[in-house]
């Protein structure tokens, strides 16, 4: 390691600290949270849309390792764009996990409902084909009486990169406290194969889209930011002072902000004196 | 008693279901005594899991309960201590853990530090303890302590001044922070090293049961133990996963510590009572740093 000269041993400013990745620790909280999640309430089985991303990968691979590959079903939900190295890489992923997949093309019911609003944007289009998949998976959710396993991470969440209702939907979520560069490090851990864990992350909603392209910055480098912004409670000054561009701390601060909403229940309109949510509270695991 | 033997359930109870939970605690205390266990401790609020929130009145116990009775009749040849929702006859409810021995309930302490802080939300559920007692049991003079309890140095001082040679501690110690190259969560680090500084600073024994399960996501790390009254860790629980530890414990460790090191012979409970008396008076440090007057 170097040092400029004119620091002396001992008196160096210290290094920021990193994102810590400790993957056999994160494997080993996230299975025992899958299988104690669903067979507490009675269940034996999840089902997951699998992308070909590396996050639905690393839920695929966490959920088969806790409750044995044959309780996981991976959906794979291509619409006609969709590009073919994910469906292949979806279908490497559920061999390397050893589960089931269905493959249910959208591309119908998508292009049914298009018809009758052919200016939608590709932004309209994008949400309406993750709300299809959401629909898909709750169905076979009900079919098999297995819950909707989660893949959204906690870069895309505090982002608010996702769709509401959407690929956000799900009854438990093994990676959403995860950064994206944590997911990476505990994929390449669970055996995720190296091409979906190497390749750029894409939503897939449309061809050539890139998430960093989209985001305008990349996903280490937002991680590095949001890990101090939120995790160790950093102000915007320290921020700063640590050597993140201003603007690009004023802009993560407001997307974050901005889509507060989808993390959130619906706003309910208090009148009695136990609302939903703000003095009706219980645990989701109510007597489980 | 020269040498005791003390048992803990790392269990995962079931939230909100006292019933089962009941069910849990009959079949590790009949476990504990056909093990020859003269004491089975269990975890925080492990009757009734943690994260009971608008539960709290549901599943709150009177000490004159029946499932009290059946806990009292439950510690007929090896004592008990279990982790409860108290409920008063004003109705107020504590945190409270319940020791229980040949079929009488022996002793109540009700957690005094509520946490209500980031995951946590007990001020707005629970009221707080009013005291911390050390009570001669048939293992020795124990004191009991719940959880966040232990972060307030004071507490264990307290009660090693009252004379307990061994504190028990029932916890619901969430899964809190990883660091790198570290095989359990950064809670379970800090924990383990209160529990050994305690041991040591207090000559006296440590018994820390902690749950284990997950709540809405929140994971408990598991890893009860025992610290005897030099530091050493004399039995440890799996982390993660359901366990159960049971170990001889002699209070001859205490002794030796305490005449190596007498320090709790040489301690100044007037100079600290004089101390905290003055500070006592003060008015709290202001926002710009400065001490804003005393009496």
């Amino acid at each position: 390691m170097s040092r400029p000269a004119s620091v002396p041993v001992g008196f160096e400013r210290p290094v920021l600290p990193p994102i810590p990745m400790n993957a056999p620790l994160l494997r080993r909280i996230l299975e025992a949270f899958i299988a104690n999640e669903v067979r507490k309430v009675g269940l034996d089985r999840v089902v997951l849309g699998l992308s070909g991303g590396v996050d639905s990968s690393l839920s695929a691979m966490l959920a088969a390792a806790a409750l044995g590959p044959e309780n996981v079903l991976g959906i794979r939900m291509p619409y006609r764009q969709s590009s073919a190295e994910s469906l292949d890489h979806a279908e490497a992923v559920a061999r390397a996990a050893g589960i089931e997949t269905l493959t249910v093309d959208i591309t119908p019911q998508i292009d049914a409902y298009f018809e009758h609003f052919p200016d939608a944007d590709k932004n309209r289009r994008g949400n309406k084909m993750a709300r299809e998949r959401m629909t898909v998976l709750y169905d076979h959710s009900a079919r098999l009486g297995a819950l909707v396993l989660g893949t959204s991470n906690k870069t895309e969440l505090l982002l608010g990169y996702g769709t509401l209702h959407g690929d956000m939907a799900s009854a438990l979520n093994p990676i959403g406290d995860l950064y994206k560069t944590q997911v990476w490090a505990l994929s390449a851990h669970v055996g995720v194969p190296s091409e979906v864990v190497a390749k750029q992350p894409s939503a897939d909603l449309w061809e050539g889209q890139t998430d960093e392209a989209e985001l305008g910055f990349g996903y280490r480098e937002v991680d590095a930011l949001l890990y101090r912004m939120v995790d160790l409670r950093y102000s915007t000054a320290a921020l700063v002072e640590a050597g993140f561009a201003e603007t690009f701390v004023q802009r993560v601060t407001a997307m974050v902000r901005n889509s507060q909403f989808k993390r959130r229940l619906p706003v309910i309109a208090k009148v009695s004196t136990r609302t939903i949510d703000r003095d009706f509270r219980y645990a989701r695991d109510w007597g489980k | 008693m020269d040498k005791t033997t003390i048992a803990i359930a790392q269990i995962d109870p079931r939230l909100g279901d006292v019933e089962a939970n009941l069910a849990l605690y009959e079949r590790h205390a009949r476990e504990a005594r056909g093990a020859g266990a003269d004491l089975i401790v269990f975890p925080e609020l492990s009757l009734t899991g943690y994260l009971l929130k608008d539960m709290v009145p549901n599943v709150a116990l009177r000490r004159d309960a029946p499932a009290m009775r059946r806990l009292a009749e439950l510690s007929r040849g090896t004592a008990l201590l279990a982790g409860f929702v108290e409920e008063t006859p004003e109705f107020r409810f504590y945190n409270s853990a319940a020791y229980f021995q040949d079929g009488e309930l022996l002793h109540v302490h009700r957690k005094v530090y509520l946490p209500t802080y980031g995951l946590f939300d007990e001020g707005r559920y629970f009221a707080r303890g009013d005291r911390i007692r050390a009570f001669d049991a048939k293992i020795g003079r124990v004191a009991v302590l719940v959880c966040e309890d232990m972060w307030h140095p004071s507490t264990v001082y307290i009660a090693t001044l009252d004379g307990a040679l061994t504190v028990l501690c029932p916890s619901a110690s969430p899964i809190r922070g990883i660091s790198e190259d570290v095989d359990q969560d950064d809670n379970a680090r800090y924990w383990e090293s209160l529990n050994r500084t305690y041991a040591q600073a207090f000559s006296l024994t440590v018994v820390y049961a902690n749950r284990v399960g997950f709540e809405d996501g929140v994971g408990f790390w598991g890893g009860s133990e025992i610290v005897d009254a030099a530091g050493e860790r004399l039995a440890k629980a799996a982390y993660y996963e359901s366990d159960v530890l049971m170990h001889d414990v002699g209070h001859d460790v205490a002794r030796r510590q305490r005449i190596i090191a007498p320090m709790l012979r040489d301690e100044d409970v007037d100079l600290t009572i004089n101390e905290l008396s003055r500070l006592r008076g003060r008015v709290v440090v202001g926002g710009d740093g400065e001490e804003s007057g005393s009496r």
